[in-house]
């Protein structure tokens, strides 16, 4: 399989040499990251050259990194069954980005990208049915951005007096508690590492 | 004179017993032909990707149980397999037997509780009557492994929590045996029964190309006849060196998915079978410190141990910055986790891929043109569990 995706990677840096900004393989997975503006057309070349033939989409996965100046980035998991391998296409992008819908070339990505919307609000262009999926009737905001507080803002419950379920804002007892257990020690290199460091003459 | 007709909304569940849980769907009907289904999910929705990205790897592991709550260890599958990867570690042969022991499990439960529930959805009460004593059974052996019946916490990265009792082998290779002649009795009562075959043969018709389309994954795509199943083409654990045939359809209808998750069924008998003769002696976990926990006896006598557990149990372990994208083939499709790292101990996104999200989603196009009382005849076959779709 591995040999498999280095030549796809080879057949996709000659084809699209000057639309693909990056690609690697790593873990025996092809990874390209592209320009949002190109999403369409090699998404096509994808689902369509011969050699390729990634005739099913499995996922999309919207990925938010808040610090960063290209907030978001999608990354597009496709899958070949002719062929037998899998490729991950990336794009990076700013908060306020209109990205292309992917739903006339594959339309099991508009449930997809709905749940992009919703969780990240990230809006397409063209989309047929750009609503809310996963979240509740009326909902405000983005639950998987990482500044959206894991307890959120409402929270619900049965109003005996108004006889009706009600929105109210989150009171909690307790706070939730995130520890930061992660060790402030470097920690020390244990005797199978430092062998390996010495067989290799160099740090991993 | 021209009549003017009107077509009328129907809203369908949330709270109905066809729906298979919180379903609602917004129906446009014609007299009695479906002109649009429009399925509202989310009723479910626990942000199970949200907690995740705040718990250490371990941590995360239990979320997985609640997916598809009816073949709990298919699930943990697919994220143990993914941190695995990332981490590079190795698992113990017997690790993987066990493994893939109970992913067949799981599997036969949840194929029964589909087939015999898509039985009562069209009117046979009787299957799923003799179905649930069988998951009963199954589900003992989940206990009598992990301690609980549904969400098992089974499955770790590197291996599995404990190993099985000893008596566990012999009543799963009992259960085996007898389970097929139980099978038999199912499709007695409803291969070639005539209302089955009526409510079911040529209902929802999903042909080849649709299928792909519509990333269909697991049964709904093989009933379409792609021949396609991940534990054949992407081989994951021990399965390739296992026995077993890949049933595949020829019509898409319900009916040839019914038939394909029967003969599934039969194939995952003889996989658990094979396991059994096959299964080998040794660890059940990684015997890597720093990722697995230490023995008990260890405990009480090793300092190293008692600091590693300490750590395991309060830090969790660390994975390697990167992403990777583990699929599984779950008893509703490809199950899959694409899980990004960026090197400490919690996950820094995990996006778990549903089949059922995408099999539900095509159930506009399924049911369009058919009439009412096929909406749950085509529900049932799509073998849609809420607990994985709404996430």
């Amino acid at each position: 399989m591995l040999e498999n995706l280095n030549k796809l990677e080879k057949l996709l840096n000659s084809e699209l040499s000057s639309k693909i900004l990056n690609s690697s393989i790593k873990d025996d997975e092809l990874l390209i990251e592209i320009n949002e503006n190109n999403l369409i057309e090699i998404v096509q070349f994808l689902k369509s050259n011969e050699k390729c033939k990634f005739k099913q989409l499995i996922d999309i996965a919207g990925v938010d990194y808040p610090q960063e100046e290209k907030r978001f980035k999608l990354v597009y998991l496709f899958l070949s069954h002719e062929n037998n391998n899998r490729i991950k296409l990336s794009i990076n992008f700013e908060a306020k980005q209109l990205i292309n819908s992917i739903t006339k070339i594959f339309p099991s990505a508009n449930w997809m990208e709905r749940e992009v919307f919703d969780m990240y609000g990230v809006k397409f262009k063209n989309h047929p049915d750009l609503r809310r999926i996963l979240t509740d009737y009326g909902f405000k905001g983005h639950p998987l951005r990482k500044d959206f507080p894991l307890t959120g803002f409402n929270e619900v419950r049965y109003s005996e007096k108004e006889k009706k379920v009600i929105y109210e804002p989150v009171k909690l007892e307790q706070n939730y508690r995130n520890f930061d257990f992660e060790s402030p020690w470097e920690g020390t290199n244990y005797i199978k590492e430092v062998k390996n460091i010495e067989k290799d003459g160099k740090e991993n | 004179m021209v009549k003017k007709t009107k077509s009328l909304n129907l809203n369908f569940g949330p709270q109905h017993p066809a729906a298979h849980g919180v379903l609602r769907l917004i129906l446009e009907l014609d007299g009695e032909v479906v002109e649009k289904a429009d399925p509202h999910i989310g009723l479910l929705h626990r942000g199970t990707e949200k907690l995740i990205e705040q718990k250490t790897y371990t941590q995360a592991l239990p979320y997985f149980d609640r997916l598809d709550y009816v073949a709990p260890m298919n699930q943990e599958h697919a994220f143990a397999l993914a941190a695995e990867k990332l981490l590079k570690i190795e698992v113990p042969i017997r690790a993987k037997f066990l493994r893939v022991i109970f992913c067949e499990i799981g599997r036969i439960l949840s194929h029964i509780l589909n087939v015999t529930t898509q039985a009562l959805d069209v009117g046979a009460l009787t299957p799923s009557l003799w179905g649930f004593e069988e998951r009963e059974t199954l589900m003992t052996f989940y206990e009598r492994a992990s301690g609980s019946r549904l969400h098992a916490n089974y499955f770790r990265t590197g291996g599995v929590h404990q190993d099985i009792p000893l008596k566990l082998v012999e009543d799963i290779e009992k259960f085996c045996k007898s389970f097929p002649k139980i099978l038999d009795d199912l499709e007695g009562l409803l291969t070639d029964n005539r209302i089955f075959k009526q409510r079911n043969v040529d209902i929802g018709i999903v042909s080849k190309q649709e299928a792909l389309d519509h990333s269909f994954s697991g049964v709904m795509l093989r009933g379409s006849g792609v021949a396609w199943d991940l534990r054949k083409s992407q081989p994951y654990e021990i399965y390739k060196d296992l026995d077993f045939k890949i049933p595949v359809g020829k019509n898409g209808d319900c009916y040839d998915r019914y038939l394909c998750r029967i003969e599934e069924m039969r194939e995952s008998v003889k996989i658990i079978l094979q396991c059994i003769e096959k299964l080998p002696k040794g660890p059940i976990k990684s015997i890597d410190g720093k990722i697995s926990p230490p023995n008990r006896d260890d405990l009480k006598q090793s300092m190293e141990a008692l600091i590693h557990h300490f750590k395991l149990f309060t830090e969790g372990y660390r994975v390697p910055k990167g992403d990777v994208y583990t699929a599984v083939e779950a008893p509703k499709g490809e199950f899959g986790v694409y899980l990004i790292s960026d090197g400490t101990n919690k996950p820094y996104r995990c996006k778990i891929r549903a089949p059922g999200f995408s099999h539900l989603q095509a159930m506009d196009y399924l049911i369009r043109g058919h009439m009412l009382a096929d909406v749950p005849a085509v529900l049932g076959s799509l073998d849609i569990v809420f607990g994985e779709v709404d996430r």
